[in-house]
């Protein structure tokens, strides 16, 4: 008996605070790898970043009239864009040979480094000197469920991790009672590449995001059933333990010390997450600044809940914004996602800047593609557009102030500095402290990594 | 360029200077062994090369000849290829040169330097397995022998046999995924003949509840989902498949058989409706219908799909790194790729009514009867053909521009005979735009077939789920003027019906379906129909407009054709489209143009108004007609299309072309098979002797047992798959399978009958320190049960069993905001069941591809965007907050408690016991009774009986062991 109790005080101890992601331990080929597979890890070298948050606005945005400032688009509005520029160009609905449409909105210089910006983000425009402007961002995916696969994941296929499932792989967790990476879900619909935006692919499950919701539970299946109340639960809790402790000493199997643990993580959360949404925690001052409202879901309280994640330790939070997709109703969509968003991503930047986290946390802006200078239907709308779009980036490492990249005067194709969506995630993952090349996974016998076999660290944009 | 002239350069300043001769052990074997022995020696051969040893390397060296030495051309990076080393720092300009110079010289490698290997052996799965001989000769079963020989070498001893109670419980969840009953131990426990095993095996593989469990084996690999992926993720109906896997395994057919038919079934003679059925397994490919697609781009992704699976399922090959560029580290080939993609490029995306026996039976007899009634009419009018109308007018088929912005993001595809074939998205409104490219001068009346293509839903030539149609409106313009239609004709008139519920548009509108009449009258409402109902809806149709001026081309005028399409629901991101499949238009300028009559007797006696009785009858007996399921099946072309490889795996990159052929490293096809098609692939795949595919089979199977494979990469036996453990039984294991008929039965017999099995899961912290992962088997197998059966496992234990097997998918309880924006991306019907179809085992809950069941999710199960062999198996406190508060384990807790104090027994150590053991098999021990007695008491304090009583069933079917196989 001696030596089974020894075991259980021995896997009790090497599991200590066991995380939210143990992996049986017959998953772990070589055997004696640690059994938390989201205990902290170290990267390649030393991090600017050590947190994500990403902003991903679903449905693609029109960069021409948010941040990708065109005159010369108004001045041949309603004119053919030239034969030579669209050889080759596959569009998702129009005929390529559509008239021009000029950018529906007004732009202003804002800040030090003069960054035009639409008159529809009046809050985004009062940070450009903290954040950094992409507008030569190119993609090879003009459809939304490929194209956000590609962003989130690499490639257009199914069945490969995101890249939260990446970093979560990469880096572990530093939250004990709560999930590495948290997703949210707002706006018209939910994302076009479904739960596989956030899946894991090959890797373990436990490195697939986790989608929490700012209404009702916010985990599934958080809350105790009706007729147990919290006494019963630990009573029970208590009971289990001892049960499944007696089975652990009978049978030696220290996959039973886990499973022990992650009922008391379980439990634990069930205190942590309430608290975690409970938004009435916040000062006015601060629901006033993301435009937050307490139980009333919506993308500015998703931000507000993701700095709260932040702040616990959650490594990777992604909201998605499923509203972008203006092949119609240019004017007046646009406007409304403004609205809903622009405010509360730019708080969210502010907010990390005061609490001192911008500095090592990463934030992304941005959707799956552009959208075509020409026109869909009679003057309201832009089909999609994969060669040029905007995105923009701050904190972790980031370089403030800066404005990258240009595409030509159309807004067409990128005519410098272009930032392929590999060439990204290549620079994220830099800044995370990874070479990209070398955070791969051996599956079906070759190493995969979230570049596939491209991308460049992309230097111009580092602090 | 520049390290080209550089290279040069030292060599000539080599030479100037006199370089001493080179010393390859000194010089040229540490570069070699930094920069080239990673993937070109003992280990790894990539491209069949090594560079460890004298005799091997001299492949590509030629002493004496630098510059035509293969070595020196690829470490310089001279010629086509790619520079060497792959994916590394290239030497540097001091190494290459070093290197050349030994060549130069002689490439003098002297003796007993490096490996003695003269030849690359080819891998060990690449060689078709032969029976080794068992160690220790004669044995009860010789996995006992393998592993207990493997164990001996190691100094280690095998395990006890485990409790009966607990070997029972672990073979019943490894035949049927479901817990034994407690009568079932009970029986066990008592029977005391030896062969009380035996008839326990042979019980459980008797089981129907065998199919389910095995079936989800192969459905995970199958990718197997109910809807359709992307962002629509629209449902579809493949539990005939499904179905068809599970009754396969139950009735063992031959795994040969089972690959043969699920690859190839469409193509064998006299193919049944199971035999197209199984092609399902190609089909389960995702199809993305999202607006704006290149419907050819999701036929290629679908087929790399298609491809992976079978590399996966079947071979335990990576194939589809070979999609992009020649494979690294396999022997397969860019062209292999595709030459293997080519055997299945030649299919349509088709799917097919399918009926149940039942209604098999009826189908047929309904048919019969027709036939009865018809060829008595047919005999009282033996020259009924002679009365049949014959066309007069002359139509000329119209090949008109589609104006893209009017298509509503559907694809009209051209087709040869000038038809265009409706792909891709599916709006549910939508007016398309057809201008004629050089109208004929004079124009009297407009043709509008709707034709069938296998591509469309049951055949079309609709595009509803039943492949029927509408046409809401037919306009004409000139210029933008308005052209009147006088009159229409068609050949089928149904008389008016309202909409099915599932094309319901929010509006209060009463829409309908008509005579051909509703498609001229200017109203939204009103539409042509086309449905006749099942049996008769799949057929060609046309209508005829006849103008009531002709058009006379003035020059320059533009003709254009509405066709609206306005019969369809609200939601166009579900199947609510009502669409025209396949239209073809022509004109004519002659006068009084009629649709044509089908040419058919069926038809034609409907004109024949003596007959209004047989008529009838005859309408009445199609209307008893079984609608059937739709099911996705493989059609082959009667073309060949044409199969390119794709440089980097784009399509729109094709390269040569190529024919259907294997790659050189597998078996050959047979001989005489010239133009080998998808049944001699599927023959090939299963031939004796195919390397992989009776090991990756056997090694799947050992892995479900086990817990790891032989082999532990189970999708991976090519060169960077992990060795195998037990290399000999491997193959002894892959022969036995092929030998004993593929007999998947035999295969499960001859494991669990084995001690090796049998052993107790118990592990001394010894053991476990010395073989964590349990490789050499040295104990029985003790892991958490998959996702389904942890379900399965709280149903059964509680008596909630809904033990039905097979039929569609059912919807058990889940939260409804996942299935509604913004969680999903449009909504989704999730029908709770509220009757017992919410307790049906775990294999039957509809799974959705991009909202996967959270239960299922949460426990590691495969969402079927790809093919899966071998889960992830996690252990999270997600997990522990399903098992404690998801709403179906507390019904199950409940059930569970009340099934208890019914039948439990007189005292409440009784009722423990029974309770116990329907979750375990096993009594608890003095220890765990007296624990739940404490519970039990505490509970009993604060709540009434049947609560506290639940409390303690929610315990038991939270212990580690009730969701574990020990």
């Amino acid at each position: 008996m001696a030596t089974k109790a020894d075991i259980t005080r021995r896997w009790f101890f090497e599991q200590c605070g066991v995380g939210l992601g143990a992996i049986a331990l017959s998953d772990l080929l070589q055997g004696a790898a640690p059994v938390d597979a989201l205990a902290p890890k170290k990267p390649h070298f030393a991090p600017k970043a050590k947190r994500v948050v990403f902003l991903f606005m679903a449905g693609a945005p029109s960069h021409l009239e948010l941040f990708d400032y065109k005159p010369q688009l108004q001045k041949f509005d309603g004119t053919l864009p030239p034969a030579d520029l669209l050889k080759g160009y596959r569009a998702a609905f129009i005929n390529p040979s559509s008239k021009l449409l000029g950018p529906r909105f007004q732009f202003a210089q804002h800040g030090q480094n003069g960054a035009w910006v639409s008159e529809l983000l009046p809050h985004t425009a009062g940070i450009v000197d903290d954040i950094a402007i992409v507008k030569s961002m190119a993609t090879d995916a003009f459809n939304h469920a490929p194209g956000q696969l590609l962003m989130n994941t690499g490639t257009m296929q199914f069945g490969r991790p995101s890249f939260g499932a990446w970093v979560t792989y990469g880096l572990g967790c530093e939250s004990r009672d709560l999930p590495a990476f948290v997703v949210f879900s707002s706006g018209s619909k939910g994302p076009s590449g479904g739960n596989s935006c956030w899946g894991s692919g090959f890797l373990p499950t436990v490195y697939q995001g986790v989608q929490l919701r700012g209404s009702g539970d916010p985990v599934l299946y958080l809350s105790n059933p009706a007729g147990v109340d919290k006494q019963t639960q630990r009573e029970s809790l208590d009971s289990l333990r001892r049960l499944n402790e007696m089975r652990l000493a009978a049978t030696g199997d220290p996959e039973i010390a886990t499973r022990i643990n992650s009922f008391e993580m379980a439990f634990r959360m069930q205190d942590s997450a309430p608290e975690l949404m409970d938004l009435n925690r916040e000062t006015k001052a601060t629901l006033e600044l993301y435009g937050a409202e307490p139980g009333k879901p919506s993308f500015a309280n998703n931000c507000l809940y993701a700095r709260r994640l932040l702040e616990r330790g959650v490594r990777f939070v992604q909201l998605y914004h499923e509203a972008w997709d203006q092949h119609g109703n240019l004017v007046k969509d646009l406007k409304k996602n403004c609205l809903d968003t622009d405010r509360a991503c730019a708080a969210l930047v502010k907010d990390l800047k005061q609490r001192g986290m911008l500095e090592d946390t990463l934030v992304i802006w941005g959707g799956e593609f552009g959208r075509t200078p020409m026109v869909q239907g009679g003057s309201d709308g832009r089909d999609h557009h994969p060669n040029a779009f905007t995105m923009w980036m701050a904190g972790g490492g980031i370089k403030p102030g800066l404005v990258l990249g240009e595409s030509d005067e159309l807004g067409f194709n990128v005519v410098k500095d272009r930032v392929h969506v590999h060439d990204l995630n290549a620079t994220l993952l830099h800044l995370l402290g990874f070479d990209h090349t070398h955070l791969t996974y051996k599956f079906q016998g070759r190493p995969f990594r979230l570049t596939d076999v491209h991308g460049e660290v992309v230097r111009g944009l580092l602090a | 360029m520049q390290r080209g002239c550089l290279v040069a350069l030292m060599l000539s300043l080599g030479v100037a200077k006199g370089v001493e001769k080179s010393d390859f052990v000194h010089d040229i074997a540490p570069i070699l062994a930094r920069s080239c022995q990673s993937c070109h020696g003992a280990k790894m051969q990539m491209g069949g090369l090594r560079l460890d040893a004298r005799a091997a390397a001299m492949k590509v060296i030629r002493p004496g000849d630098a510059d035509s030495s293969e070595l020196y051309k690829r470490i310089a990076g001279i010629g086509p290829q790619a520079r060497m080393p792959m994916g590394g720092k290239p030497l540097s300009a001091a190494e290459i040169a070093l290197i050349r110079n030994w060549i130069a010289e002689g490439a003098v490698w002297p003796d007993g330097v490096g490996a003695v290997a003269a030849e690359v052996k080819p891998h060990w799965a690449y060689v078709a397995p032969r029976r080794p001989a068992v160690p220790g000769g004669k044995s009860a079963n010789p996995i006992d022998a393998f592993v207990q020989a493997r164990l001996a070498k190691e100094g280690l001893r095998p395990s006890g046999a485990a409790e009966k109670a607990t070997l029972l419980r672990r073979l019943s969840l490894d035949l049927t995924g479901l817990p034994p009953a407690v009568a079932e131990v009970d029986a066990f426990l008592a029977d005391k003949s030896p062969r009380a095993y035996a008839r326990q095996v042979e019980r459980l593989l008797a089981s129907p509840h065998y199919g389910e469990k095995w079936g989800r084996w192969w459905l995970d690999a199958a990718r197997y989902a109910d809807s359709d992926g992307y962002e629509k993720d629209k449902q579809r109906q493949v539990w005939f498949f499904r179905d068809w896997v599970m009754q396969s395994l139950n009735r063992d057919l031959p795994y040969d058989r089972f690959l043969i038919e699920q690859i190839a079934g469409d193509l064998l003679p006299n193919a049944t409706q199971d035999q197209r059925v199984a092609t399902g397994f190609l089909r389960n490919s995702m199809i993305n219908e999202e607006g704006g697609i290149d419907p050819e781009q999701f036929r290629m992704e679908a087929m790399f799909d298609r491809m992976d699976a079978l590399g996966k399922a079947v071979l335990g090959v990576t194939v589809n790194c070979a999609q992009c560029h020649t494979h690294k580290y396999d022997p397969i080939k860019h062209d292999d790729y595709y030459r293997l993609f080519a055997f299945l490029n030649n299919t349509y995306e088709s799917s097919i009514a399918v009926y149940t026996p039942a209604e098999q039976v009826k189908r047929a007899q309904i048919l019969a009867q027709i036939a009865a009634i018809e060829s008595d009419l047919q005999k009282r009018m033996p020259n009924w053909a002679d009365s049949v109308r014959q066309e007069k007018t002359r139509w000329t088929v119209m090949r008109p521009d589609v104006d893209d912005i009017s298509t509503g993001g559907q694809r009209y595809l051209p087709q040869e005979d000038g038809s265009l074939l409706a792909a891709g998205y599916a709006p549910t409104k939508h007016t398309v735009k057809l201008t004629l490219k050089d109208p004929p001068a004079r124009i009297t009346a407009f043709r509008l077939e709707l034709l069938n293509h296998p591509d469309l839903p049951m055949g079309g030539p609709g595009r509803s789920l039943d492949g029927t149609g509408a046409l809401t409106e037919f306009e004409v313009q000139v210029g933008s003027a308005k052209v009147k239609v006088a009159s229409a004709t068609a050949d089928i008139r149904l008389p008016e019906k309202e909409l099915a519920a599932i094309f319901f548009d929010k509006s209060k509108k009463r829409r309908v379906t008509g005579p051909i009449e509703y498609a001229i009258d200017g109203k939204d409402e009103t539409a042509w129909g086309i449905d006749v109902g099942p049996g008769r809806q799949n057929v060609p149709r046309q209508a005829v407009f006849v103008l009531e001026k002709p058009i006379e081309a003035a020059a320059g005028a533009t003709v254009t054709v509405l066709i609206k399409q306005n019969h369809g629901g609200w939601n166009s991101d579900d199947n609510q489209n009502n669409n025209l499949g396949r239209v073809r238009l022509s004109v004519t300028s002659d006068e009084g143009a009629v649709a044509a009559q089908q040419q058919s007797f069926s038809n034609w006696r409907t004109t024949v108004p003596e007959w209004a009785a047989e008529n009838s009858r005859i309408d009445a007996l199609w209307k008893e007609y079984p609608a059937g399921t739709s099911q996705l099946v493989m059609a082959e072309r009667e073309s060949r299309r044409p199969t390119h490889v794709l440089e980097r795996g784009d399509f729109l990159q094709p390269k040569n072309l190529v024919t259907p052929g294997v790659p050189a490293f597998l078996n050959p096809l047979p001989a005489g098979v010239t133009q080998p098609t998808r049944l001699d692939f599927a023959r090939w795949l299963t031939a004796r002797e195919a390397p992989t595919t009776a090991r990756a089979a056997v090694n799947r199977v050992w892995q479900a047992y086990f817990g790891t494979g032989l082999t532990a990469t189970s999708e991976d036996l090519g060169r960077q798959g992990e060795p195998p453990s037990h290399p000999e039984l491997l193959d002894w294991l892959a022969v036995e399978f092929m030998e004993r008929g593929w007999s998947l039965k035999q295969l499960h017999r001859q494991i669990v009958t084995s001690d090796t099995y049998r052993q107790s899961s118990n592990v001394t912290a010894e053991l476990l320190e010395r073989d964590p992962a349990n490789r050499l088997l040295a104990r029985g197998p003790r892991f958490r049960v998959e996702a389904e059966s942890v379900r399965d496992i709280a149903l059964a234990a509680s008596g909630l069993l809904n033990p039905q097997v097979g039929g569609p998918s059912v919807y058990p309880p889940a939260p409804d905001f996942l299935f509604q924006p913004p969680v999903s991306y449009g909504p989704k019907n999730w029908n709770e069941n509220k009757d017992d179809q919410r307790y049906r085992r775990a294999l039957y809950t509809f799974r959705y591809r991009s909202v996967p069941y959270p239960m299922l999710q949460t426990f590691d199960a495969p969402n079927g965007d790809a093919s899966c062999v071998r889960r992830s198996r996690s252990n999270t406190p997600l997990q522990a907050l399903t098992t404690l508060n998801e709403p179906l384990f507390l019904e199950a807790a409940r059930a569970l408690a009340e099934r208890t104090l019914r039948d439990g027994g007189p005292s409440d150590a009784a009722r423990i016991g029974y309770a116990f053991r329907r979750c375990v098999a096993r009594a608890p021990t003095d220890a765990e009774l007296a624990e739940l007695m404490a519970l039990l008491k505490q509970q009993q304090a604060r709540l009434d009986r049947t609560q506290a009583w639940t409390m303690l069933a929610r315990v038991l079917l939270n212990l580690d062991e009730t969701i574990t196989k020990e």
